[in-house]
């Protein structure tokens, strides 16, 4: 909890800072002839001293936190005997992961030789000088700014401008996380998938119909079998995910129309935040519900009918994701039905038309982007979704249409590949990135054609 | 929310007893009772002692009132924002069912058929009585399909030929044959204001309706497309019965035979436009053509 | 009247009965649509919680112990060490031998052993540490019984199955029917399940660590996403100019709000462990991921709260001479916080029930030991439902469900507090 005592005390460091610049103000205010001399309130020097106090000591601590441990373990690295340092990278990151194991009295899983003795205790000796030094670095630093702050307070010191110019940069850069996140999406996702593609080519990835990760039994066997051919992954959770929207979407349609165009206002007060419940329930348990209630029922209701059922069948998995999609397709469809103007109902009505005919042909037409735009989002949600394949759709990668039959997804391999304990560098492991990818990409595309329209729709009757 | 208060058995108007203001309730702003003709000779519709609250009671929109609407006239509803006319019209062809808590009392008859009985069906009285908006709401669908819209629904053509005949007869009659006849799969939302309101005529015709309503078809169009519609509406004269709404006085005077002038939910006078323009015999009439409120 | 609308008033009037039906029938099926919906609620929540409430009682078996010297502390010494790591099974056997004196022959001997949790013997340990004194006597003492006897007397191991698919043989069903004639077992309310960590025995198994995991981690992930959240909403509404980069930003967060949320595990792996190095399977890198994931909920919540405050309040501040920080600090955020709290109370909730990407970041671990802190090795409830919901034994399924019971009663407060916060300071301008 070392950082963490750091930050409190940066935090006091802030308040004597606060207290120290508002009285400095005041006292310099009495020269001037009173407080009401001062350019801002007494209040802003004290902030204006606080951040400065605060600001650059914080900013060292976050970088030092991110950095420390990459920097420690690269010089750990160059510390080592040139043999140990020329091994495969494989290599090199099991051993990086001894010494700190080593390191932090933990177990080792290889024989402990004299140099990883070394390069622990260096390591360990590196960890120590850091803490000092953040220790000593960060607060003489933030000292060193509350005398600058201090010969700087005069009550001509715009200090409340200066002030208000910190915090709105402050939220500039709180606002840029977002792109940061994707930012870091990207980058890390596509930067392991191109380790991937040097051991597996692109083309037997995308086009290959085997998937069998299992490789690498002997360490230097290393990408010497295993098939990544991920169409069987794909069909598989197209197959879910059609399944999921053949029971979501007509239901979830349905509700929608009935809720917004035929309910009473009591009706639709109980019913709607009920059928919301859907939606609030976690992944995990769709999951149980699939695996312990669902794949057991379908497969006794398929085998009085005389049908064979996998156990995990795409159809128990589909079902109950379906389930989970019902208030997301009806609660999207619902906006969208309710921003289509009156007047188009009433010109409908004013024909002679019936309520159906009006919803079915009418209101429904003029809805149809909306509810694209929602469906497409819905798509992408089932694509996305992994608790339920994981607990109650298979592992094993079979090409397929038979929803009876079991099949695996995407999201499913994902978890499989990246669960066990690997090591980073193996295809098998990198293959989880190349997925997530693809997942990615696929799901970011649909996202931008779904959120596009359903905007281009409301901007349409705004 | 609609009840039906008064039904009177009678098939004939003559012993529809004329109502006076003064007769339900008392006099309300200087208000005593209807001046001027309020019968026609030749009427589809007669309305009788009709009362419309809205909020279940709450807001009285229209007191009392008794006009007839005859065959073959345009009859136009003038008055100040606010003084119910249009109200009046949306319940002539039952389109007030449609908001919550509104509720009419007293007698509106179609050709003598209590349009507010229990027994009338809303569908078939609004295929006979069409109505045009304030705002041109044509369907997001094509020019073609929104006119086919009314003829599909009641299945008025047997085949596609036929319907082809309807949009077509419909939109030379609505006037705008000549604009669309080439683009008629184009999206009605794509033409002008002024197109589009005389989409929504010849859409509202392709039932073949008895009775057309207008409310305030021009307030959204500009003067060139209110000269067309305007136009327009003179020549269905000919074959349809028409209310229109309307807050311009002069629209009144160009496009109508007869002329109601509501005031706070009550008709104050109603009479040949001439005269009503001319000659207004009350007081509040005459204050606001001649401009004094409005 | 003319021909042709004559004509039209009886087409009309022949479509009437078929278009009503019509009607009729598409007015049902949305009716039935909706009661699906429900259905699907009910069967699920009735499902969960028929398989879950057994959980909340324990079986337990009384034995007669005998704190044996011989078996505890031979030496004497009564050193701590000493009696914590004596053989205290040796005792629940022995108490159980002489219950049943005529279970001679070895195997039977191991299957009557089997009656006690392995949990009992821990028991007796901490009896005995508590109270040293109670060495060389006599006790009574109330001690966990296997999970397959809890199932029998919980009724979930059917007596009548053949014996070789029944979990509990002949002979086990016939000592167990003897304890309980004598009064030696009996169901009590499950305190262990909220007191201890996970366990590879059901009987002994319990959601505190899993509950401390998901406190550390929501703690953390609210300290991180709520600044976050509040400052980049009203950056955006209030302060940005509109241009290339925030129009970025704002497609961006939409974005993100619709990313799967096993993308972002793959984030935290790739990005926060491998590397920054934040050490594995704790809430702290829990939290770092789950921070990313609710901030575009937040955001998207906090933004339409900062859009329903009305223009004429920033305006009245301005015109009063306060400077744009202080419009929104004194005016604006006030009015809109509880619609942001109400938008981060369901991220939290949303947080508190994601999984898929806590597996990727090593969460998923089997953990014994009740966290705590935020950087010791954690698991989060709905992570504990899934291993459970893994574990083959009988009795996992009841403890899945009832962890279940009890992640959806901590969803369902929070979602009635944002509805409460909703209901309350609802200004309608």
């Amino acid at each position: 909890m070392q950082p963490l005592l750091l930050l409190i005390v940066i935090a006091g460091l802030m308040g004597f800072g606060y207290y120290f610049g508002r009285s400095r103000s005041v006292s310099m205010a009495e020269g001037f002839g009173g407080s009401n001399r001062l350019h801002s309130l007494p209040a802003y020097y004290g902030f204006y001293a606080a951040l400065w106090a605060g600001l650059p000591a914080l900013a060292l601590l976050v970088l030092w936190m991110f950095f420390q441990d990459t920097i420690i373990t690269w010089l750990v690295i160059g510390s080592l005997p040139a043999d140990l340092q020329d091994l495969p990278a494989e290599r090199l990151n099991l051993l990086v992961n001894d010494i700190k194991n080593l390191a932090t009295g933990n177990i080792v899983s290889s024989e402990i030789t004299a140099p990883i003795q070394a390069a622990a205790d260096r390591y360990n000796q590196l960890r120590e000088v850091a803490r000092t030094s953040i220790w000593t670095l960060a607060i003489s630093l933030a000292l060193i700014s509350l005398v600058i702050a201090r010969s700087r307070i005069s009550p001509q010191l715009r200090a409340r401008n200066y002030v208000e110019k910190t915090v709105i940069n402050v939220l500039v850069i709180f606002s840029t996380i977002a792109i940061l996140t994707t930012l870091g999406v990207v980058l890390s996702v596509f930067y392991e998938s191109l380790l991937f593609f040097r051991k597996v080519p692109v083309s037997e990835f995308l086009l290959g119909t085997e998937w069998s990760p299992q490789i690498a039994l002997r360490a230097d066997q290393v990408g010497a079998s295993g098939s990544f051919g991920s169409i069987p992954l794909f069909t598989g959770t197209l197959l879910v995910s059609a399944i999921a929207m053949v029971v979501a979407v007509p239901i979830g349609l349905m509700s929608a129309i009935y809720l917004s165009e035929y309910a009473g206002p009591r009706f639709r007060a109980v019913s709607k935040p009920l059928l919301e419940i859907l939606a609030g329930i976690p992944t995990v348990v769709y999951g149980f519900f699939a695996a312990l209630t669902m794949a057991p029922f379908i497969r006794s209701l398929g085998e009085s009918f005389g049908l064979e059922v996998a156990s995990e069948s795409a159809l128990a998995a589909g079902l109950v994701m379906g389930v989970m999609i019902i208030p997301f397709v009806s609660s999207l469809s619902d906006d969208v039905i309710n921003a289509v103007p009156q007047s188009l109902r009433e010109g409908s009505y004013a024909l002679g038309a019936t309520h159906s005919e009006t919803v079915k042909k009418v209101v429904f037409r003029a809805a149809l982007p909306g509810i694209v735009g929602g469906i497409l989002l819905a798509v992408s949600r089932a694509i996305g979704e992994t608790m339920i394949v994981v607990m109650a759709a298979g592992l094993s990668a079979n090409l397929t249409a038979n929803p009876l039959e079991s099949v695996t997804t995407v999201t499913v391999q994902i978890v499989t590949l990246l669960t066990g304990d690997q090591e980073f560098d193996s295809a098998k492991t990198l293959a989880a990135f190349a997925l997530g990818l693809s997942l990615f990409v696929i799901t970011l595309i649909l996202n931008v054609i779904a959120l596009h329209t359903v905007r281009k729709y409301r901007e349409q009757y705004d | 929310m609609t009840s039906v208060s008064t039904v009177i058995d009678s098939e004939n108007r003559d012993e529809i007893a004329p109502v006076s203001a003064g007769d339900r309730d008392g006099p309300q702003d200087g208000f005593k009772e209807t001046v001027g003709d309020i019968y026609h000779p030749r009427p589809r519709l007669t309305c009788r002692n009709v009362d419309v609250c809205y909020d279940n009671g709450a807001a009285h929109a229209i007191r009392n009132v008794s006009l007839d609407i005859g065959e073959m006239e345009v009859l136009a509803m003038i008055g100040p924002s606010g003084c119910g006319k249009s109200t009046f019209l949306r319940c002539l062809n039952r389109m007030n069912d449609t908001i919550d808590g509104c509720e009419v009392t007293g007698s509106i008859r179609l050709d003598g058929e209590e349009i507010y009985s229990k027994d009338l069906d809303v569908v078939p009285l609004r295929a006979r009585v069409g109505m045009v908006f304030q705002k041109p709401n044509p369907f997001p669908k094509s020019i073609y399909e929104n006119v086919a819209y009314g003829p599909r629904i009641h299945g008025l053509a047997a085949n596609k030929a036929e319907l082809d005949e309807v949009v077509e007869s419909s939109l030379k009659r609505a006037a705008l044959w000549g604009e669309v006849c080439d683009r008629l799969h184009q999206p009605g939302t794509g033409l002008s204001g002024g197109q589009q309101q005389r989409l929504c005529i010849a859409r509202a015709i392709a039932v073949s309706p008895e009775v057309i309503l207008m409310d305030e078809p021009c307030s959204a169009l500009d003067p060139i497309a209110t000269a067309k519609v305007e136009e327009l509406i003179d020549e269905l004269r000919k074959r349809y019965t028409i209310v229109i709404v309307t807050h311009s006085m002069q629209q009144a005077a160009r496009v109508s035979q007869r002329t109601a002038y509501f005031h706070l939910g009550n008709l104050v006078e109603m009479d040949e436009t001439d005269r009503i323009f001319t000659d207004p015999q009350h007081q509040l009439t005459e204050d606001y053509i001649t401009g004094r409120f409005g | 009247m003319t021909n042709e609308t004559q004509r039209t008033i009886d087409i009309v009037h022949a479509g009437l009965r078929k278009r009503y039906a019509r009607e009729r029938r598409f007015r049902l099926m949305g009716l039935m649509a909706i009661s699906l919906g429900l259905l699907f609620v009910s069967i699920l929540f009735l499902d969960i919680s028929l398989k879950g409430y057994t959980a909340f009682q324990q079986t337990y078996l009384r034995l007669q112990v005998y704190y044996d010297p011989s078996i505890i502390d031979p030496a004497g010494t009564t050193r701590h060490d000493d009696l914590a790591f004596a053989d205290y099974a040796a005792l629940v056997k022995q108490s159980l031998r002489t219950v049943f004196p005529d279970v001679t022959d070895r195997q039977d001997k191991r299957e009557l052993y089997k009656l006690a949790s392995p949990g009992a013997g821990q028991a007796l340990a901490r009896r005995v540490l508590a109270d040293p004194s109670v060495i060389g006597n006599r006790e009574e003492i109330w001690v966990l019984a296997n999970d397959d006897v809890d199932m029998l007397a919980k009724g979930k191991i059917d007596r009548d199955a053949p014996e070789d698919v029944r979990r509990l043989d002949d002979r086990a069903l016939a000592w167990i029917d003897r304890l309980e004639q004598r009064g030696d077992i009996r169901k009590q309310f499950n305190t262990g399940f909220f007191s201890s960590g996970d366990s590879r025995q059901p009987e002994q198994a319990g959601i505190a660590g899993a509950l401390m995991g998901s406190f550390y981690t929501l703690l953390l992930t609210l300290l991180m996403s709520f600044p976050l959240a509040v400052g980049t909403a009203v950056y955006l509404e209030e302060f940005a100019p509109r241009n290339r980069l925030t129009d970025l930003i704002e497609v961006n967060i939409n974005n993100l709000a619709a990313v799967p949320s096993i993308i972002f595990g793959l984030l935290g792996l790739a990005v926060f462990i491998n590397f920054f190095g934040v050490p594995r399977s704790t809430p702290l890198v829990g939290a770092l991921v789950l921070t990313l994931m609710t901030l575009p909920t937040i955001i998207i919540a906090s933004r339409s709260a900062l859009k329903s405050v009305p223009p004429s309040i920033r305006e009245a501040a301005l015109a009063v001479g306060a400077s744009p920080l202080q419009t929104q600090i004194h005016h604006v955020l006030p009015l809109a916080m509880p619609g942001m709290l109400t938008g981060t109370i369901i991220g939290m909730a949303q947080a508190l029930g994601e999984t898929a990407p806590l597996l990727m970041i090593g969460m998923i671990a089997f953990i014994v030991d009740v966290p705590q802190g935020v950087t010791d090795p954690a698991t989060v409830l709905p992570v504990q439902i899934f291993l459970w919901a893994d574990s083959p034994e009988r009795a996992f399924v009841e403890r899945t469900s009832a962890a279940i019971m009890v992640l959806l009663a901590f969803l369902v407060a929070m979602n009635l507090l944002a509805v409460l916060l909703r209901r309350r300071f609802e200004r309608r301008w």
